[in-house]
């Protein structure tokens, strides 16, 4: 028996010592809207937040996520209402087919989350932080989206970041 | 994925009398053990999780380098202080490699000791001497871009996937091992990969039930770091080819120069022709030409992955230049 | 010209109606709908040619949970593959019909268990010996066919005008030889399927582009009838043709679901993907170009060489981005064709115009570098008057004004006159362009509409929505066709046994379903103007905020609809005579800028300005966002994608997306997007045309003759890799 938290509810699953967090979530626990794209770590469509950071639920085992504290994009509603990412995502059409989108969104919000703790990026210099186009392209660069929504992600994260967004967006 | 006992310990300790079982694996972040147990590559009868295990986390050590605890995630050891201020090579190799995601999960022991990407070995259907010693290898004659160019023999090609061990293997870390029963011992960085030889399936000198518990770097050299990745797009691949390098000059002479590669061997390959060449030379390009051209100088392939040896030394040479103009213009 | 639409809500960049479902995880993709289903895991062959001479599935069948191991031994009854149809997509798709093996990753097994853990461990208990033959793999260009046709309606060759004589005629030649190489859609949701029957009829929950096609294969699989399937495919996790028909996972789960009685569902995982679906093959190009010394473009001549699949007609033609491009006294083309045990080869997102517009652009820039012209100018001296392919007049013609436009948003101007002339510190600079021609297609469908007495409209048909924006482009033209706000018209898509369409595919899925729909309006639009009393042409009313206007009489639906029981419309549309007697086309221009790192020929694109010309545009974000997408995937095409085949197998070997490369978001530079809005009337009666494909034709041929332009290197075997630039 595994007991965890998620999206803020107590959870109890006696699940397969080979049930991975993913399917966990998707097959027993009925909440879909974490992807399974490649199940193996090579495309971001399964990142929840564990502990708060971003994950790839595909590679964790559910047995090891005893007294843990998941988050998924179906916690990120405020309310009744989608969260502020997930509004970013709508208004600047940051997705098409959907698949990679809740994957993403939970990247994004881990992303303004690590900038504003000062964790570095590959593309960082020096030891100032900001949150640049370049910044999150590679921030994000560990969510694949097919359709190829790259800079409307973009957009989405530098807006929900508090940062202007000179997008076309077809405004 | 074969069916598996699942313990998760709550100390080194017990980690140490988990790992007797039979045929069990210590699983860090598992971000490589259970991509290849999904593939049947590995099938341990018992996952001995030491993922949440506190190994000590960072410190100081009494020769003023720095005690990295071996479950220390990659995020966490790219974003330490000291690590960014001292360390920077280290830092940039952690950030060049993979993603946020797999960095918050992957751990500093984990990552020394995750598995090649040659893809006949996570292909169970296909020979790997690796995988199944004596069943041959299937990359020899198959497509290989991705594959070594020094020392490599006829019965494995395969590379080492990791951008942290190649600096780590720049930088002359430590790992500090323990065995149940309590032995215990220190392996250099450049000692931990063997080449692969006629025993591709040996990987590293660990013993099977030998924990990484800590990593040490020593006091910092200072000079100028960089870690240089060459890959087939922008993010989230695996290196082509990588070189992590130190390097410090002084009146226009070289002093002080590490320098490691990645992508190109069955283990980071520290470069200590290169190296040899560089020290105490004048920090031109000709100069670094010739340090790459004689540490490429036994470079071998016969297949696809033959344009590494060139792009190699371009690496070399790129990283090199770039550290010196760096360095003068401190 | 439709006076209608005034664009109070067409063209608006309206947000997706079906965004917040999407963002928050409640759309319900293919294997995410809660039924109690067994779980099946494809087990697939390890050969590609031969046939299974034992499988051993006993110790598969002793794993606790499994509840069946389907073979050829004991699968259901299947009509053989090819069955029941002349096309690739309705025929049988029978699987498990007996030993014999086509192609590698072919479903040997299906093993079926309670949970997915223990379905993928039996599975990889099952032993199978093959009696294995050697596979015929690969282009043999001495071994070839002609094709029976050409994907896009094509006609195999084309002979207009005399080649010879005017190859002969010109002064100046490129013969060129290219590559591209075997690649694969990759669309971020793995196919899926549940299947359960009730009796004869059998209903199916999966990842379709196309619904009636989908039943008409599982029909002609299962030998039932057309009736007896209800297909369902609300939200597609990306298709990109890649699930224009059925495939094993869909078989598969209907197949078990009818011998256990109780439904099942088989999700593909990634790996078996790069085999058990559609791909698309390496294809080899030759292509011929002359021109007289003024730049006049004489002869083209464009030669291609592809494999296919056993039973799985398709010949991909890259000379479609030559057929209606620029002017010249003779274009010649063959498509030959060898049939091999090869994976299936399908549509990949711009069959066709995705390759020859690398392959063909990058040609025209050579011989304008010979020519010693600019390759804008060349491109607009050479502007066709009618069609060089056919003769026919053009519908609609606006290359030139995109190749201008772009040109100077871009400032072409400033591009290097000469190839590997500029460098920023340690990098090559260069500037690019080519252009997009994308064919424009209109199918059938219908559509049905209900307005309720409380005034909400409900839109049936079994279109679908792909990414593209489906969804939200139906409620905006039935907003603006009626007057309704879009917050009370609910668009219910991709079921079987709604109204058939053609489904996604080919970018004719907008103007179709769009057109189907408008037409269905107009006839609502007749019967609510007669109940409120209006005897003139409904044409002549206006239909705005919930009322009809004409002259100084406004009714008010309520007031009309609140005693009725609702008002019902049907509508449809089919392809007109414009659509033979012109040839019809959208268009566009890329530019871009890409920097090459001087030691490791690494490619950085840095630039891109992409105009436009699709007619109408029904809203501006998804349709940017459409084209954004295009451009990612130029990029990809260009630099990144490439599936390499084993020939000892042939199978591929970077079976997965950490090795095969899509784009990342860092790959891809801040894109902008211009369109030139010219409605068309002699596309459908919206004025649409495709859109989904144009803005991928031609960005990969951009982003090659920019690199030419940094580095003075021309790659002829896709993708340009660094390795091919040192």
């Amino acid at each position: 028996m595994t007991s965890l938290t998620i999206n803020g509810r107590a959870v109890e699953l006696d699940a397969d010592s080979r049930t991975t967090l993913l399917d966990a979530l998707r097959e027993h626990l009925k909440l879909t809207g974490s992807k399974k794209g490649c199940d193996h770590g090579q495309c971001g469509a399964c990142t929840v937040l564990l502990d708060g950071e971003r994950v790839n639920a595909c590679l964790v085992l559910f047995a090891g996520c005893e007294g843990q504290d998941v988050t998924t994009i179906e916690g990120l509603k405020e309310g009744d209402d989608i969260g502020a990412m997930q509004r970013a995502f709508v208004s600047h059409d940051a997705f098409q087919c959907g698949y990679c989108t809740p994957g993403q969104i939970c990247s994004a919000v881990a992303t303004l989350k690590e900038v504003e703790r000062g964790d570095a990026s590959a593309v960082t210099g020096g030891d100032q932080i900001e949150l640049t186009r370049l910044e999150v392209q590679e921030r994000m660069s560990g969510n694949l989206c097919r359709c190829g929504a790259y800079n409307n992600i973009v957009d989405a994260v530098m807006d929900a970041g508090g940062e202007p967004v000179d997008a076309e967006a077809g405004r | 994925m074969k069916p598996f006992q699942f313990i998760r310990p709550d100390s080194a300790d017990t980690a140490l009398d988990a790992i007797s079982a039979e045929n069990a694996k210590f699983m860090g972040g598992g971000t490589n053990l259970v991509d290849l147990m999904k593939l049947q590559v590995e099938t341990p009868d018992s996952v001995v999780d030491i993922h949440r295990i506190d190994m000590g986390g960072f410190s100081e050590t009494e020769e003023s380098g720095l005690r990295i605890g071996a479950d220390v995630t990659n995020t966490a050891l790219a974003n330490h202080p000291k690590v960014r201020k001292d360390y920077r090579v280290l830092s940039e190799a952690l950030l060049s490699g993979a993603t946020a995601q797999l960095r918050n999960r992957a751990t500093t022991g984990g990552n020394f000791l995750q598995r090649t990407r040659c893809y006949y070995f996570m292909d169970t259907t296909r020979p790997c001497n690796k995988r199944e010693p004596g069943s041959g290898c299937a990359a020899l004659d198959g497509p290989s871009r991705i594959h070594a160019i020094l020392g490599a023999s006829d019965h494995c090609i395969a590379t080492h996937p990791s951008d942290m061990a190649v600096a780590m293997a720049a930088l002359d870390a430590q790992l500090h091992t323990r065995k149940p029963g309590g032995e215990n011992r220190t392996i250099a960085a450049t000692e931990l990969h063997r080449l692969p030889g006629d025993t591709p399936n040996i990987e590293t000198v660990l013993d099977s039930d030998e924990l990484i518990e800590s990593v040490t770097l020593p006091q910092p050299i200072g000079g100028t770091h960089i870690y240089r990745k060459v890959r087939d797009r922008s993010s989230y691949a695996f290196a082509l080819v990588s070189a992590a390098l130190v390097l410090k000059i002084h009146d226009g002479k070289i002093e002080t120069v590490r320098l490691a590669l990645g992508g190109v061997a069955h283990k980071p390959w520290r470069a200590a022709k290169a190296e040899k060449c560089l020290a105490g030379a004048e920090a031109n390009d000709e100069n670094f030409r010739a340090a790459a051209e004689a540490e490429l100088a036994d470079a071998n392939s016969k297949g696809d992955q033959t344009f590494k040896i060139e792009l190699t030394k371009r690496t070399i040479v790129a990283a090199l230049s770039e550290a010196a103009d760096r360095e003068n213009a401190a | 010209m439709n006076d209608i639409i005034k664009g109070k809500w067409i063209g608006k960049p309206l947000d997706r109606v079906d965004g917040p479902l999407k963002v928050s995880g409640e759309a319900a993709y293919a294997a995410e709908h809660d039924i109690d289903a067994a779980i099946g895991f494809i087990v697939e062959s390890t050969i590609a040619n031969g046939s299974v001479s034992s499988i051993d599935i006993s110790k598969a069948e002793k794993v606790e949970g499994v509840i069946a191991v389907l073979t050829h031994e004991n699968a259901p009854k299947m009509k053989p593959w090819g069955d029941g149809a002349d096309d690739r997509f309705q025929q049988s798709h029978g699987v498990l019909v007996d030993a014999a093996i086509r192609h590698y990753g072919q479903p040997v097994a299906l093993v079926v268990a309670e949970t997915l853990e223990q379905a993928r461990y039996a599975a990889i208990l099952i032993s199978v010996i093959y009696d294995e033959k050697t596979p015929k793999l690969g282009i043999d260009r001495d071994d070839s066919e002609l094709a029976d046709g050409i994907d896009g309606g094509l006609e195999e060759t084309n002979r207009r005008g005399d080649f010879e004589k005017a190859w002969g005629e010109s002064d100046l030649t490129v013969d060129l030889n290219f590559t591209t190489p075997h690649m694969i859609q990759a669309a971020m949701e793995p196919h899926a399927a549940i299947a359960e029957w009730d009796g004869d009829r059998l209903t199916v929950h999966n990842s379709t582009q196309v619904i009636d096609w989908g039943v008409g294969c599982l029909a002609n699989t299962f030998g039932i009838d057309k009736n007896n399937i209800r297909l369902l495919s609300p939200y597609i996790g990306g298709g990109f043709g890649s699930k224009l028909g059925q495939h094993y996972e869909t078989i598969l789960a209907a197949a078990a679901a009818k011998k256990l009685d109780r439904p099942v569902k088989v999700v593909q995982t990634r790996r078996n993907l790069f085999h058990d679906g559609p791909h698309r093959s390496r294809i080899e190009q030759r292509i011929r170009l002359g021109a007289t010394k003024d730049g006049t473009l004489k002869a083209i001549n464009f030669e291609t060489w592809s494999t296919q699949a056993i039973g799985h007609p398709f010949t991909e033609g890259p000379m479609a981005s030559a057929a209606n491009a620029y002017r010249c006294d003779a274009l010649h083309w063959t498509g030959k064709t060898r049939e091999t045990n090869e994976t299936i080869n399908d549509s990949m997102r711009a069959p066709g115009e995705a390759l020859g517009g690398i392959t063909f652009e990058a040609a025209i820039d050579e011989l304008a570098e010979k020519v010693g012209m600019d390759p804008l100018e060349f491109r607009l001296k050479n502007e066709p008057a009618e069609d060089p392919a056919s003769g026919k007049p053009f519908a609609t013609r606006d290359l030139v004004d995109c190749l201008k436009k772009g040109a100077e948003a871009f400032g072409w101007d400033a591009r290097p006159k000469e190839p590997r002339s500029r460098m920023e510190g340690r990098k090559l600079i260069g500037y690019g362009l080519a252009s997009a021609i994308r064919g424009n297609m209109m199918m059938e469908g219908s559509c049905q509409i209900d307005l309720s007495s409380s005034g909400h409209l409900t839109v049936r048909m079994d279109m679908t929505d792909i990414g593209t924006g489906t969804y939200t482009i139906l409620t905006q033209i039935a907003a603006e066709a009626l007057g309704l706000h879009p917050d009370d018209i609910t668009v219910e898509l991709a079921d079987s046994d709604n109204p058939t369409t053609s489904g996604s595919g080919g970018s004719f899925g907008a103007g179709t379903s769009g057109s189907a729909l408008w037409n269905a309006c107009i006839a609502m639009r007749e019967k609510l103007a007669k109940a409120g009393g209006f005897n003139i042409d409904p044409d002549g009313i206006a239909f705005d905020e919930g009322a009809m206007q004409a002259g100084d009489r406004s009714v008010p639906l309520r007031d009309v609809l609140k005693d009725s029981d609702g008002f019902s419309a049907e509508g449809s549309i089919e392809p007109g005579d414009e659509h033979d007697d012109y040839v019809q086309n959208s268009y566009g221009a890329h530019f871009c800028e890409v920097a090459v790192d001087i030691d490791t020929c690494e490619v950085e694109v840095r630039r891109f300005v992409s105009v436009f010309s699709a007619g109408r545009i029904l809203n501006r974000k998804t349709a940017r966002s459409q084209c954004l997408g295009g451009l990612v995937w130029g990029i990809g095409g260009a630099l990144r994608e490439e599936l390499w085949l084993d020939e000892r197998t042939g199978g591929y070997v970077n079976r997965d997306l950490a090795e095969y490369h899509l784009a990342v978001n860092r790959d891809v530079p801040q894109c902008e997007v211009i369109f030139l809005e010219n409605p068309d009337p002699k596309s459908n009666p919206i004025g649409t045309k495709g859109i989904g494909e144009l803005a991928l034709c031609g960005a990969g041929g951009a982003i090659v003759n920019a690199i030419y332009n940094a580095t003075g290197k021309r790659v002829y075997d896709l993708p340009v890799t660094l390795d091919k630039l040192m």
